[in-house]
């Protein structure tokens, strides 16, 4: 007897909230749409874990759990339904997403009470959640592809809140657009799909890609599929090249930032990948393209990372860095591990991302890390909640960071897929991790403070002062996940029960998972112990840097000339796409498009035709001169040629 | 016998109708119409069709054309003026008449299949009593529209000619409404 | 014995000085008995098509043209005494407002 889980409840309760905040919320008051726009989504994760609770004690044979709602397309053979499909990996999913993003909901209530669109931030809050659940918990690719859509919507029109602000709008188009190409890649994918195999819901493709074999000859049907589902991961989760959209999108308000550009939106790409695991597994090629990329993407935006003034630009690029991570996991057929970091990541980035806005608030709206300074004091909860999360971030046991970067870099260095040039370049990756994110830490709570009268004067306080309740209590929360949150991944080799890889492991049974790691403890353990030590390096070399001897930074950038302003300039990759995509579009656009095919084509036609017509009337004017007589001159002229033609006839006849 | 009638009220009648056209006051014009009426009242006769031989000169000859004769009296329209344009209207005028009637009159009178009529079957008149039995059974529905354009044509009559300023005619400022006044 | 033609001829010459007369004309009333005389001739040769065919339809129809061209009078005359009114002439080429 399937029990009835009622998921649909899930992704529709925020739909409703957005719904009633949307239409009606411009008449509420602000605590009638604080408590709309929170209610459900806190009822939304009440359920989810209610489904997990009953989930945990489901017979094996029934996982996953699918259940159909509806049809929605039904041509020939191939159909599509509207379902839920519920596995290890969805549950997590489903998890993360309802409880991060209910403590970000609470959180906005703080952060947003002074800016103005209040309900339509909480509106577009729950229409985010409602899509991004659709994509996690659907059973087919096409209606995960609506909530891919959906969430780059969402994501779009957050970005764009201050919409009167030009960087804002323009940030807001960019992620749109980036996000579009990557779709266009994801959309071939399910076309192939839909022509090779004539489904696309998990239940039948799975299977069906399961009896193929694996491509190691070369590149096949799967491995092309394998690719095109990694560009449209790309441009979600912002990889190489199509990352570009997300250090633009911290114009968005902070709580976005947090939700969105941290915890959700960009690892439902990571999702994707690790859903459409059976494919990848096949295709080895496609996998190796994972893994560099997501390498790459680790290691470059680590470099942007470490120059950067604005808090909120070192944190999007930490971002991008951690989904290379969990790329290069997926890319060496370590699922449950890039899960396992995106898990952990959704803690601590959104707790860094939270306390940010935190600082941000504290200084009225300053961001810039030059201006911060000595607020270890000021704001204690901040500070500690933050702390928390660099340490977690810079994986440094026993925070969360530590287990889950962990056992990324061993299962890179181990793993069948992976080499040690990906644990290398991981483990350099993690030290540019840990400096530049401690050097964030100093920069912005330690030494003097830096900062102007304007940053001071908050509320009419006149001083720096901590933020409300309702804005520390979710910071103290995922402070507290962000430290305990790895345990329940605790490897075998120190002790632990691994207790996440077994949860997870039914989902990814392919070949690469049985790799049994079992004899080779020791080297895991020497790997870790690096990993911890080049963490540590990082800490040490930024304390140097940014607390002990605080003029070498400037003196390092200074000998260090034209290397240091192109990383500080992001390597020039936005000029240069403006250069060879933008400006050739724009004109393209002008001289082509509209001058010659608008101006001269279309609108002389119409132009032209007009003044043939006007050319012909004036030409026949004259005949109606007015005067009767030439009428009854034509009239008769008429009635003789008619009356000639059938005399013509009859004679004839 | 038949046939000399025919011309001479033919020749009448067309002399009469070149008359129309020859004349400059239009009140000859009307006389010489009604004389082509007459005529061709006559003819009718000949054909057998006496009740609208009767309707010609009662209606056409004594009703309508009383009427244009009243309008030309009314307006005291002169006569035509000689202009340039007129003359050479009158150069192309009347040759075109006869190029025209010449044609037509030809072909009739050349290809018409049909032999000459004998009239030796019975008595074919277009008497009252026939003519009243077609109009009234066969024709009801064209003889009652008629009837509804005869009155159309008198409301339509009765505004067009009201002087302005009392029907709908073109407001002329000069004349004020009526007024009351005790 | 008068042939139908013959009679059929003395229409096509009415109506052919009818048409002329219409277009040669100025005065608008004379123009109007040039339509006048058209009808005539028109009403001649269905009186004699009647008298051909031994059937009365065609008198019938002659009525029915009579009722007409009555009607048609009325208005007409109507129309050229507003005109009158109005322009101060009966000049047909002065009465061309009716123009592009």
């Amino acid at each position: 007897m399937k029990p009835h889980f009622h998921l649909w409840l899930i992704p529709l309760l925020p739909l409703a909230g957005a719904a009633i905040n949307g239409l009606l919320g411009r008449r509420f008051p602000k605590s009638l749409v604080t408590l709309v726009g929170n209610v459900f989504v806190g009822a939304s994760c009440a359920v989810a874990w209610w489904v997990f609770a009953r989930f945990l004690s489901l017979p094996h044979e029934m996982v996953p759990y699918v259940h159909d709602y509806a049809t929605w397309i039904r041509a020939g053979d191939f159909s599509v339904s509207y379902g839920v499909y519920l596995d290890q990996l969805s549950m997590i999913m489903v998890l993360v997403v309802t409880s991060v993003g209910f403590l970000i909901h609470i959180y906005s209530i703080g952060y947003m009470a002074h800016e103005g669109g209040y309900y339509r931030f909480f509106a577009y809050l729950n229409l985010f959640m409602f899509f991004m659940l659709t994509l996690v918990l659907a059973n087919n690719y096409l209606v995960m592809f609506i909530g891919w859509e959906g969430v780059g919507l969402a994501s779009y029109l957050l970005i764009g809140f201050f919409f009167l602000r030009d960087s804002a709008a323009s940030a807001g188009k960019k992620a749109f657009i980036a996000n579009r190409i990557g779709d266009f890649g994801f959309l071939i994918a399910l076309f192939l799909l839909i022509k090779h195999f004539g489904a696309l819901d998990f239940g039948h493709l799975f299977p069906a890609i399961s009896k193929l074999g694996i491509e190691n000859a070369g590149p096949g049907l799967l491995t092309a599929i394998g690719l095109l589902l990694m560009t449209g991961a790309a441009g979600k989760s912002a990889q190489l090249p199509l990352y570009v959209w997300l250090p633009d999108a911290m114009e968005g308000p902070t709580p976005v930032s947090a939700l969105i550009h941290a915890a959700t939106m960009v690892t439902a790409g990571v999702y994707m990948v690790a859903r459409s695991n059976v494919i990848f597994t096949r295709a080895p090629s496609a996998m190796l393209a994972v893994a560099i990329i997501g390498c790459l993407t680790a290691l470059f935006a680590a470099t942007i990372g470490m120059a950067q003034t604005d808090i909120k630009k070192v944190l999007a690029y930490s971002t991008i860095s951690q989904l290379g991570y969990m790329f290069l996991a997926c890319g060496v057929a370590a699922f449950s591990a890039g899960i396992f970091h995106l898990m952990t990541h959704a803690f601590f980035k959104g707790l860094l991302f939270l306390a940010a806005g935190s600082v941000i608030h504290a200084l009225n709206g300053e961001q810039d890390m030059r201006h911060m300074g000595g607020l270890r004091k000021k704001i204690p909860w901040t500070f500690w909640t933050m702390t928390a999360a660099t340490f977690a971030i810079a994986g440094i046991p026993p925070f969360a960071g530590f287990f889950s970067k962990d056992e990324i870099l061993w299962n890179a260095f181990s793993s069948e897929y992976g080499s040690w040039i990906f644990w290398a370049v991981g483990l350099l990756t993690a030290f540019l991790t840990s400096f530049y994110m401690f050097r964030l830490w100093f920069m912005t709570f330690f030494g003097e403070f830096r900062g102007t009268e304007a940053n001071t004067g908050e509320h009419g306080k006149g001083h720096i002062h901590e933020s409300p309740r309702v804005m520390l209590v979710p910071l103290a929360i995922l402070a507290v996940l962000s430290v305990i949150g790895g345990w329940i991944g605790w490897p075998q080799t120190i002790g632990g029960t691994q207790r996440f890889d077994h949860f997870l492991a039914p989902v990814f049974s392919t070949h690469a998972e049985e790799a049994a790691v079992a004899a080779e403890h020791s080297k895991e353990l020497l790997l870790a112990g690096i990993s911890v030590a080049a963490a540590l390096l990082g800490l040490f070399l930024a304390w140097l840097l940014y607390q002990k001897r605080r003029d070498l930074p400037d003196k390092i950038a200074a000998a260090l000339g034209g290397l240091y302003t192109a990383v500080r300039d992001k390597y020039y990759v936005d000029e240069g796409y403006a250069a060879a995509f933008v400006q050739p579009l724009i004109k393209g656009s002008t001289y082509l498009l509209w001058r010659g095919i608008d101006t001269k084509g279309i609108d002389a036609t119409a132009n032209e035709s007009a003044e043939g017509a006007q050319y012909v009337s004036d030409a026949l004017r004259h005949m109606q001169s007015g005067n009767v007589r030439s009428y009854a001159g034509w009239v008769a002229a008429g009635a003789a040629a008619v009356i000639a033609y059938m005399v013509y006839l009859g004679v004839r006849g | 016998m038949q046939l000399v009638l025919f011309f001479v009220f033919g020749i009448i009648a067309v002399a009469a109708a070149i008359n129309l056209l020859a004349q400059r006051h239009p009140i000859n014009s009307a006389l010489s119409l009604i004389v082509v009426m007459a005529s061709l009242a006559a003819l009718f006769l000949l054909m057998g069709a006496e009740f609208l031989a009767a309707i010609q000169v009662i209606v056409y000859a004594g009703a309508i054309m009383v009427l244009f004769v009243f309008v030309i009296m009314l307006l005291n329209a002169g006569e035509e003026e000689r202009t340039p344009g007129s003359r050479v209207a009158k150069r192309l005028g009347y040759p075109a008449v006869v190029v025209l009637a010449g044609v037509v009159a030809w072909t009739l009178l050349t290809h018409n299949p049909h032999p000459v009529p004998v009239n030796l079957s019975g008595r074919f008149v277009g008497s009252p009593t026939a003519i009243a039995q077609l109009i009234f059974r066969d024709f009801l529905l064209p003889f009652e529209v008629t009837s509804v354009l005869i009155l159309i044509a008198i409301m339509g009559a009765v505004v067009l000619a009201s002087p302005v300023g009392t029907a709908a005619g073109p407001g002329s400022p000069e004349q004020p409404p009526a007024k009351r006044e005790g | 014995m008068v042939p139908v033609s013959y009679y059929l001829a003395l229409s096509a010459i009415l109506f052919a000085l009818g048409v002329v007369g219409f277009l040669i004309k100025r005065n608008l009333i004379t123009l109007f008995m040039s339509i006048e005389l058209m009808l005539n001739a028109v009403n001649l040769a269905f009186v004699a098509f009647a008298w051909q065919w031994r059937s009365l339809n065609g008198q019938v129809f002659v009525f029915f043209v009579m009722v007409v061209a009555a009607a048609e009078t009325a208005v007409g005359l109507a129309i050229i005494i507003a005109v009158f009114r109005t322009r101060e002439t009966l000049n047909v080429d002065r009465v061309n407002l009716l123009k592009l």
